[in-house]
Protein backbone atom coordinates (compact mmCIF):
# COMPACT_ATOMS: atom_id res chain seq x y z
CA UNK A 1 0.00 0.00 0.00
CA UNK A 2 1.41 3.45 -0.88
CA UNK A 3 2.25 5.63 2.12
CA UNK A 4 -0.47 8.13 1.14
CA UNK A 5 -3.07 5.34 1.36
CA UNK A 6 -1.76 4.26 4.77
CA UNK A 7 -2.03 7.84 6.05
CA UNK A 8 -5.57 8.10 4.70
CA UNK A 9 -6.84 4.81 6.13
CA UNK A 10 -5.27 5.63 9.52
CA UNK A 11 -7.19 8.91 9.51
CA UNK A 12 -10.39 6.88 9.20
CA UNK A 13 -9.38 4.25 11.74
CA UNK A 14 -8.36 6.85 14.33
CA UNK A 15 -11.68 8.61 13.74
CA UNK A 16 -13.55 5.44 14.65
CA UNK A 17 -11.29 4.86 17.67
CA UNK A 18 -12.01 8.42 18.84
CA UNK A 19 -15.74 7.97 18.45
CA UNK A 20 -15.63 4.90 20.71
CA UNK A 21 -12.94 6.37 23.00
CA UNK A 22 -15.12 9.42 23.63
CA UNK A 23 -17.23 7.28 25.97
CA UNK A 24 -14.13 6.84 28.13
CA UNK A 25 -13.31 10.56 28.03
CA UNK A 26 -16.89 11.54 28.82
CA UNK A 27 -16.94 9.17 31.77
CA UNK A 28 -13.71 10.64 33.17
CA UNK A 29 -14.96 14.18 32.47
CA UNK A 30 -18.27 13.47 34.23
CA UNK A 31 -16.58 11.93 37.28
CA UNK A 32 -13.94 14.70 37.50
CA UNK A 33 -16.55 17.45 37.74
CA UNK A 34 -19.03 15.55 39.92
CA UNK A 35 -17.30 16.02 43.29
CA UNK A 36 -13.93 16.25 45.01
CA UNK A 37 -14.00 12.45 45.48
CA UNK A 38 -14.76 11.90 41.81
CA UNK A 39 -11.94 14.23 40.81
CA UNK A 40 -9.51 12.41 43.12
CA UNK A 41 -10.61 9.06 41.68
CA UNK A 42 -9.86 10.22 38.13
CA UNK A 43 -6.49 11.80 39.04
CA UNK A 44 -5.50 8.71 41.01
CA UNK A 45 -6.51 6.36 38.19
CA UNK A 46 -4.58 8.43 35.62
CA UNK A 47 -1.50 8.38 37.85
CA UNK A 48 -1.46 4.79 39.09
CA UNK A 49 -3.70 2.46 37.10
CA UNK A 50 -1.77 0.88 34.21
CA UNK A 51 -4.86 -0.04 32.22
CA UNK A 52 -6.31 3.47 32.54
CA UNK A 53 -2.97 4.99 31.48
CA UNK A 54 -2.81 2.65 28.51
CA UNK A 55 -6.35 3.46 27.38
CA UNK A 56 -5.90 7.22 27.76
CA UNK A 57 -2.62 7.00 25.86
CA UNK A 58 -4.40 5.08 23.11
CA UNK A 59 -7.21 7.62 22.85
CA UNK A 60 -4.80 10.58 23.00
CA UNK A 61 -2.63 8.93 20.33
CA UNK A 62 -5.64 8.53 18.05
CA UNK A 63 -6.52 12.17 18.71
CA UNK A 64 -3.00 13.39 17.91
CA UNK A 65 -2.80 11.37 14.71
CA UNK A 66 -6.27 12.47 13.62
CA UNK A 67 -5.31 16.07 14.41
CA UNK A 68 -2.12 15.99 12.31
CA UNK A 69 -3.85 14.22 9.41
CA UNK A 70 -6.66 16.78 9.63
CA UNK A 71 -4.22 19.69 9.40
CA UNK A 72 -2.62 18.02 6.36
CA UNK A 73 -6.09 17.74 4.86
CA UNK A 74 -6.66 21.48 5.31
CA UNK A 75 -3.37 22.16 3.53
CA UNK A 76 -4.50 19.90 0.70
CA UNK A 77 -7.78 21.84 0.51
CA UNK A 78 -5.69 24.93 -0.12
CA UNK A 79 -3.94 23.20 -2.99
CA UNK A 80 -0.70 22.00 -1.40
CA UNK A 81 0.77 18.47 -1.52
CA UNK A 82 -1.37 17.45 -4.48
CA UNK A 83 1.44 16.19 -6.72
CA UNK A 84 2.73 12.65 -6.36
CA UNK A 85 6.07 13.62 -4.85
CA UNK A 86 4.89 16.39 -2.50
CA UNK A 87 1.91 14.20 -1.52
CA UNK A 88 4.26 11.36 -0.60
CA UNK A 89 6.49 13.68 1.42
CA UNK A 90 3.53 15.21 3.25
CA UNK A 91 2.26 11.71 4.09
CA UNK A 92 5.66 10.72 5.50
CA UNK A 93 5.84 13.99 7.45
CA UNK A 94 2.36 13.28 8.80
CA UNK A 95 3.49 9.87 10.10
CA UNK A 96 6.70 11.29 11.55
CA UNK A 97 5.06 14.24 13.34
CA UNK A 98 2.28 12.05 14.71
CA UNK A 99 4.83 9.50 15.89
CA UNK A 100 6.83 12.13 17.79
CA UNK A 101 3.69 13.58 19.39
CA UNK A 102 2.48 10.11 20.41
CA UNK A 103 5.82 9.31 22.04
CA UNK A 104 5.74 12.67 23.86
CA UNK A 105 2.19 11.92 25.04
CA UNK A 106 3.42 8.57 26.35
CA UNK A 107 6.22 10.30 28.24
CA UNK A 108 3.70 12.76 29.67
CA UNK A 109 1.32 10.03 30.82
CA UNK A 110 4.04 7.82 32.35
CA UNK B 1 -29.97 11.79 -9.83
CA UNK B 2 -30.50 10.29 -6.41
CA UNK B 3 -30.76 12.78 -3.57
CA UNK B 4 -28.95 11.67 -0.43
CA UNK B 5 -31.17 11.73 2.63
CA UNK B 6 -28.78 10.37 5.28
CA UNK B 7 -25.87 12.78 4.80
CA UNK B 8 -25.61 15.57 7.36
CA UNK B 9 -26.72 18.54 5.28
CA UNK B 10 -28.00 16.66 2.21
CA UNK B 11 -25.34 18.40 0.20
CA UNK B 12 -21.80 17.19 -0.29
CA UNK B 13 -20.44 20.71 -0.41
CA UNK B 14 -22.25 21.71 2.79
CA UNK B 15 -20.96 18.59 4.58
CA UNK B 16 -17.46 19.30 3.27
CA UNK B 17 -17.60 22.82 4.74
CA UNK B 18 -19.14 21.80 8.08
CA UNK B 19 -16.56 19.04 8.48
CA UNK B 20 -13.84 21.70 8.29
CA UNK B 21 -15.58 24.26 10.50
CA UNK B 22 -16.18 21.63 13.20
CA UNK B 23 -12.58 20.39 12.77
CA UNK B 24 -11.24 23.85 13.55
CA UNK B 25 -13.41 24.10 16.69
CA UNK B 26 -12.34 20.62 17.84
CA UNK B 27 -8.65 21.30 17.21
CA UNK B 28 -8.74 24.60 19.12
CA UNK B 29 -10.37 22.84 22.07
CA UNK B 30 -7.83 20.01 21.91
CA UNK B 31 -4.92 22.45 21.97
CA UNK B 32 -6.54 24.43 24.79
CA UNK B 33 -7.27 21.43 27.04
CA UNK B 34 -3.87 19.79 26.50
CA UNK B 35 -2.17 23.17 27.06
CA UNK B 36 -4.22 23.79 30.20
CA UNK B 37 -3.32 20.39 31.65
CA UNK B 38 0.35 20.91 30.74
CA UNK B 39 0.64 24.29 32.48
CA UNK B 40 -1.36 23.09 35.51
CA UNK B 41 0.32 19.83 36.53
CA UNK B 42 -0.93 20.28 40.12
CA UNK B 43 -4.52 20.87 39.08
CA UNK B 44 -7.05 20.98 41.93
CA UNK B 45 -10.76 20.22 41.91
CA UNK B 46 -11.57 23.88 42.73
CA UNK B 47 -9.57 25.09 39.73
CA UNK B 48 -11.00 22.47 37.41
CA UNK B 49 -14.64 23.05 38.38
CA UNK B 50 -14.16 26.84 38.29
CA UNK B 51 -12.92 26.52 34.71
CA UNK B 52 -16.09 24.74 33.62
CA UNK B 53 -18.31 27.11 35.60
CA UNK B 54 -17.11 30.07 33.53
CA UNK B 55 -19.61 31.08 30.86
CA UNK B 56 -17.04 31.36 28.07
CA UNK B 57 -15.85 27.80 28.79
CA UNK B 58 -19.43 26.51 28.71
CA UNK B 59 -19.98 28.27 25.39
CA UNK B 60 -16.72 26.80 24.05
CA UNK B 61 -17.56 23.32 25.40
CA UNK B 62 -21.12 23.31 24.04
CA UNK B 63 -19.76 24.36 20.67
CA UNK B 64 -17.38 21.40 20.91
CA UNK B 65 -20.19 19.00 21.83
CA UNK B 66 -22.20 20.05 18.79
CA UNK B 67 -19.06 19.88 16.64
CA UNK B 68 -18.43 16.34 17.86
CA UNK B 69 -21.94 15.38 16.75
CA UNK B 70 -21.54 17.01 13.36
CA UNK B 71 -17.97 15.91 12.70
CA UNK B 72 -18.53 12.28 13.69
CA UNK B 73 -21.78 12.08 11.72
CA UNK B 74 -20.14 13.32 8.53
CA UNK B 75 -17.04 11.14 9.08
CA UNK B 76 -18.84 7.95 9.98
CA UNK B 77 -21.40 8.56 7.26
CA UNK B 78 -18.59 8.77 4.67
CA UNK B 79 -16.97 5.62 6.00
CA UNK B 80 -20.21 3.64 6.15
CA UNK B 81 -21.28 4.66 2.65
CA UNK B 82 -17.89 3.48 1.37
CA UNK B 83 -17.77 0.09 3.07
CA UNK B 84 -21.29 -1.03 3.99
CA UNK B 85 -23.04 -1.68 0.71
CA UNK B 86 -26.21 -3.36 2.04
CA UNK B 87 -28.78 -0.62 2.66
CA UNK B 88 -30.29 -2.22 5.77
CA UNK B 89 -26.96 -2.81 7.48
CA UNK B 90 -25.75 0.68 6.59
CA UNK B 91 -28.93 2.27 7.90
CA UNK B 92 -28.63 0.28 11.11
CA UNK B 93 -24.99 1.33 11.55
CA UNK B 94 -25.77 4.99 10.86
CA UNK B 95 -28.73 4.92 13.24
CA UNK B 96 -26.60 3.41 15.96
CA UNK B 97 -23.93 6.09 15.43
CA UNK B 98 -26.57 8.81 15.44
CA UNK B 99 -27.96 7.49 18.71
CA UNK B 100 -24.50 7.42 20.33
CA UNK B 101 -23.80 10.98 19.15
CA UNK B 102 -27.07 12.15 20.64
CA UNK B 103 -26.19 10.46 23.94
CA UNK B 104 -22.77 12.19 23.92
CA UNK B 105 -24.33 15.62 23.39
CA UNK B 106 -26.94 15.15 26.15
CA UNK B 107 -24.38 13.62 28.51
CA UNK B 108 -22.00 16.51 27.90
CA UNK B 109 -24.71 19.11 28.53
CA UNK B 110 -25.60 17.34 31.75
CA UNK B 111 -21.99 17.35 32.96
CA UNK B 112 -21.47 21.00 32.01
CA UNK B 113 -24.58 22.23 33.76
CA UNK B 114 -24.31 19.74 36.61
CA UNK B 115 -27.92 18.58 36.35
Amino acid sequence: MPVTAIVSILHRITGIILFVGLAFLFYAFDLSLESQEGFDTVVNAFQTNFLVKFVIWGVVSALLYHFVAGVKHLFMDMGYFEELESGRKAAIANLAIAFVLIVLAGVWIW
Amino acid sequence: MVTQITSFGRSGLYDWMMQRVSAVVLSLYTVFIIGYLLVNPELTYEQWSALFEATWMRVFSLMVLLSIGMHSWIGLWSISTDYIKATGARFFFQSLCGFVMFVYVVWGVQVLWGL
